[in-house]
């Protein structure tokens, strides 16, 4: 532990940390432009000099580890001068274009040219001027204000993880790009934005929309996969205008995925903005009395045998419960929440979270992804595993279908009978699992989704016994979800209760009349014209698939519109927050269930959301754990069983177009063309 | 610099069978894991290979030969200036004007070029047979001005002997290499003017003795 004095202050640092970083402890701020907390040190910018004592000139403190005995001074005549002249350089070649430039009033350079610039420039030669790059439709280039930090390089190698971006020619003709000129094809894309300090990479959809200060910001969670990412809602006036990520090391670090970033302009399509009733065939506005009466009659109408609710992947857990209780409350027992058909249910908790949790990807040394393509299932996780790769020592293993993934992966073919075969230890695979000090399997949700789910999911739970992956101080069996209502309608226990039916019983009784009323709680992924004659009440906020086969349309709230509580993939309770309100006469959703419950004669017992939340946490503890997540117990789950040995396919075929809102999104209609139509059209033969 | 700044090329690249052989030694020479060592020696064989040029699909190649993205390649050859990124005259014409050539007169010698096939510096000839460009100190500096032809040196220019050896070239001849002005290698002007037995002994005739 070496021991140091900085401006006088004598401090110890672990071995390894940086002049730069010992001066963060201390709260004493060091001006850079290159150095990235997440990336690797390059030292080229050289705006982060400090004076060390004996030696002859300023040292860059970004690159310098902390020696014993070391004396730095970061607040003397030099050390400004030093600053004062590197800042001269950097603007020697920038434009000097801040009124017209995206990252006015949130930009490095014009914050740190307040602290050390010049009030004029000596520089009378002619300035450099480069050519902006195409990087696709989210990144916009004006490469002349480039200063060169490669901090744009170093995000795409290391934490992309496809190295795309670079610096070509030399000297004064050095410049930024991709050479090649291709859009930089990654789900974590926009994150270069966010990195580059300068205005050089800005936000292609939200080019000259507003200025940081005009901006609201609201801290929320996102809920377009269950990964769960911290985020920023920035708006004005009503209207979401961009999402930034916001730092959670436990989760998504300080990324998040493009559709988290991108997909908000969707919020401002194909909204369903009051209450619609079908009449001759045809959608009419109606008045929510009328909405709320119609649908009370008929509940109220139809035997509880014959009432079925889905939710879908958008739900929050609150409206989950109160539509839980209301329709429970009269006897209905069909309730889904599955509408993907997967066989998990809520056996066992520790069955359907991601045990070692995302930060704990960083301790494995096995991994074994089963039918999951986590950089489109999951992107942050995926960026995890990549981080952990990095840091050497680890092995991923793929049983399913072969994915590009931003790691090396061992491919052990994609026959799911395997899992039988390395549970019972006759695949060799079996012994590296056991002889691996912290296996994981990643267990993905389209595996659980066959016909076969409930065995594939026995079959795993055996491997992750029969292999060591579960023990005293680790368990490394995960499940690894894609809709973010999941893990919280499995903690509610959102699933059909005794003689209910399931997705597949609710679709055939619609089929054939014995099931008359089904009530869509933001349920989009399943082909409406599959509910038969049924009267269909669709909750939500996007006319999406759910809406157009409704006979009555309850406008429901957004994530970005409500407070809301969702469970990620790990079990993490998060809260969202209202940024925005809900569009027209849309409502918070369980406001819409407490006014149908008082419509239908039968208040629920809660009128706050403070009362709900109570009511939540009484459902089930973990409710009260917010933004902790509490090891679950491991149990028994899933059905022995034969496994098919049929292969596994992936559930997301566009990553850009997951949800309603994400459908709606013109900017994900952009990525999917740009990104994932030239891919499929390669892969079945119709380029062209 | 990008690639649309660069003609397209062909659509790909190989070695001949020849420079497969040679490119698996150069590999070789690098430790288990550094095979991207031997980047800038493949990009070499690749422009020799391929008329003093390389193509994108050259460097594809090459970055594909050892496990590197293509952009690490693009790097490399867009950083150093005697990767040639568009097609050259067969005849490259790479005049020193660093400051000893400069102080010993490649001015005259630029300007013989531009007499001589109508072309400054970056430039190429409409028959594509020569291209004329300046480089850095070519690292023979005793026998300024120099013109370093493909790899072949010429030294101790001045204007006519450069409209002489351009004239020479044109005639579809190959030049003498080394200085144009009569003197041995580096050895004086006129002959030798130490170990002047040695040289006698060896049939060269010592600087006259005043
Ligand atoms: S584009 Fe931005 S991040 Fe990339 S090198 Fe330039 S200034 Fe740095
Ligand atoms: S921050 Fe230290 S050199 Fe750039
Ligand atoms: S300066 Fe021309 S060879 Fe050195």
């Amino acid at each position: 532990m070496p021991k140091l004095t900085i401006d006088g202050i004598e401090l110890e640092v672990a071995p390894g940390t940086s002049v730069l970083q010992a001066c963060e402890q201390l709260g004493i701020e060091v001006p850079r432009f290159c150095y990235h907390e997440k990336l690797s040190v390059p030292a080229n910018c050289r705006m982060c000099l400090v004076e060390m004592e004996k030696a002859p000139k300023p040292i860059a403190s970004c690159a310098m580890p902390c020696g014993e005995g070391m004396v730095i001074k970061t607040d003397t005549d030099t050390v400004h001068k030093a600053r004062k002249g590197v800042m001269e350089f950097l603007l020697i070649n920038h434009p000097l274009d801040c009124p017209i430039c995206d990252q006015g009033g949130e930009c490095d350079l014009q914050d740190q040219a307040v602290g050390y610039g010049f009030d004029r420039g000596r520089y009378g030669e002619e300035k450099r001027a480069v050519k902006d790059k195409n990087l696709g439709p989210l990144i916009k280039t004006i490469m002349t204000r480039c200063i060169h930090c490669t901090r744009c390089i170093r995000f795409s190698d290391e934490i992309a993880g496809v190295s795309v971006m670079g610096a070509t020619g030399r000297g004064e003709h050095m410049e930024i790009g991709t050479y090649v000129e291709a859009a930089v094809s990654s789900e974590l894309s926009g994150n270069l934005v966010d990195v580059c300090p300068v205005g050089a990479l800005t936000s292609k959809p939200y080019a000259f929309t507003a200025r940081p200060w005009e901006l609201r910001k609201t801290e929320s969670v996102d809920v377009l996969d269950a990964v769960g990412s911290n985020i920023r809602i920035d708006t004005r006036g009503g209207e979401v205008l961009r999402i930034l990520p916001r730092l959670n090391e436990a989760v998504n670090e300080e990324w998040i995925s493009d559709k988290t970033r991108y997909a908000h302009d969707g919020l401002k399509r194909q909204r369903l903005d009051r209450p619609y009733i079908r009449e001759n065939g045809k959608l009419r506005a109606a008045s929510w009395e009328e909405a709320l009466a119609l649908t009370a009659a008929k509940l109220k109408g139809a035997a509880p045998e014959k009432i079925a609710a889905i939710a879908g992947d958008l739900a929050d857990a609150e409206s989950l419960l109160a539509l839980k209780d209301l329709l429970g409350g009269m006897g209905v027992a069909s309730l889904e929440s599955r509408q993907d058909g997967s066989a998990i249910d809520a056996a066992s908790r520790a069955g359907y979270i991601f045990n070692s949790t995302i930060a704990g990807i960083e301790q494995a040394d096995q991994i074994l992804l089963i039918g999951t393509n986590p950089r489109w299932e999951g992107a942050l996780v995926n960026a995890r595993i990549r981080k952990r790769y990095l840091q050497g020592g680890l092995t991923v293993t793929v049983l399913g279908p072969r994915v590009d993934l931003t790691f090396p992966i061992e491919h052990l073919g994609n026959d799911a009978t395997l899992l039988n075969a390395i549970a019972d230890g006759s695949h060799p695979y079996a012994e590296t699992l056991k002889a691996a000090k912290k296996p994981l399997l990643i267990l993905g949700s389209g595996a659980l989704a066959r016909p076969d789910g409930a065995a594939v999911w026995a079959a795993a739970r055996a491997v992750a016994e029969a292999c060591g992956l579960v023990r005293e101080d680790w368990n490394g069996f995960n499940v690894l979800h894609r809709a973010a209502s999941r893990v919280g309608a499995l903690d509610l226990g959102f699933l059909p209760a005794k003689g209910g039916r399931d997705l597949a019983g609710i679709l055939d009784g619609a089929r054939k009349g014995e099931v008359e009323v089904v009530y869509l709680l933001g349920a989009d992924e399943i082909d409406a014209q599959n509910f038969g004659r049924a009267f269909v009440i669709y909750q939500g906020h996007h006319g999406d698939r759910g809406a157009h086969r409704a006979d009555v349309i309850l406008p429901g709230a957004a994530y970005t519109e409500k407070n809301a509580t969702y469970v990620n993939t790990e079990g993490r309770a998060q809260h969202t927050r209202q940024a925005t309100f809900p569009v027209g006469e849309a409502r918070e959703d369980w406001k819409i269930i407490r006014a149908l419950s008082g419509a239908l004669g039968k208040p629920l017992p809660y009128d706050t959301l403070q009362q709900l939340r109570k009511r939540l946490a009484d459902a089930n503890p973990v409710f009260a754990q917010v933004d902790r997540v509490t090891p679950a117990a491991w149990g028994a789950f899933g059905t022995a069983g034969a496994v098919a040995a049929a292969p596994f396919t992936l559930p997301v075929e566009n990553f850009y177009m997951t949800d309603a809102i994400s459908r709606a999104s013109a900017t994900m209609a952009e990525c999917t063309e740009a990104f994932v139509s030239p891919a499929v059209a390669e892969r079945t033969g119709t380029h062209g | 610099m990008s690639a649309s700044e660069t003609p397209a090329g062909p659509a790909t690249f190989e070695f001949t069978a020849d420079n497969l052989a040679l490119a698996q030694r150069i590999i070789a020479k690098y430790p288990e894991g550094r095979q991207a060592s031997a980047v800038m020696p493949l990009l070499d064989l690749a422009q020799r290979q391929h008329d003093n040029w390389l193509p994108r699909a050259a460097m594809d190649y090459v970055a594909g030969m050892l496990g590197m993205a293509p952009i690490r390649v693009y790097e490399v050859a867009s950083f150093y200036t005697m990767y040639n990124l568009k097609p050259v005259g067969k005849h490259f014409v790479q005049v020193c004007t660093t400051t000893p050539c400069w102080l010993r007169g490649s001015d005259e010698v630029l300007a013989a070029c531009k007499r001589k096939l109508g072309i400054g510096p970056g430039e190429t000839t409409a028959d594509g047979q020569f291209t004329v460009v300046e480089v850095e100190c070519a690292g023979a500096c005793v026998n300024a001005p120099v013109i370093s032809l493909n790899d072949v040196y010429y030294e101790d220019l001045d204007g006519p002997s450069t409209e002489a050896l351009l004239d020479t070239l044109i005639r579809g001849e190959t030049p003498k290499p080394g200085p144009q002005n009569g003197r041995i290698n580096s050895a004086p002007i006129g002959g030798p003017t130490t170990l002047t037995e040695m040289a006698q002994r060896n049939g060269v005739k010592p600087a006259s003795q005043e």
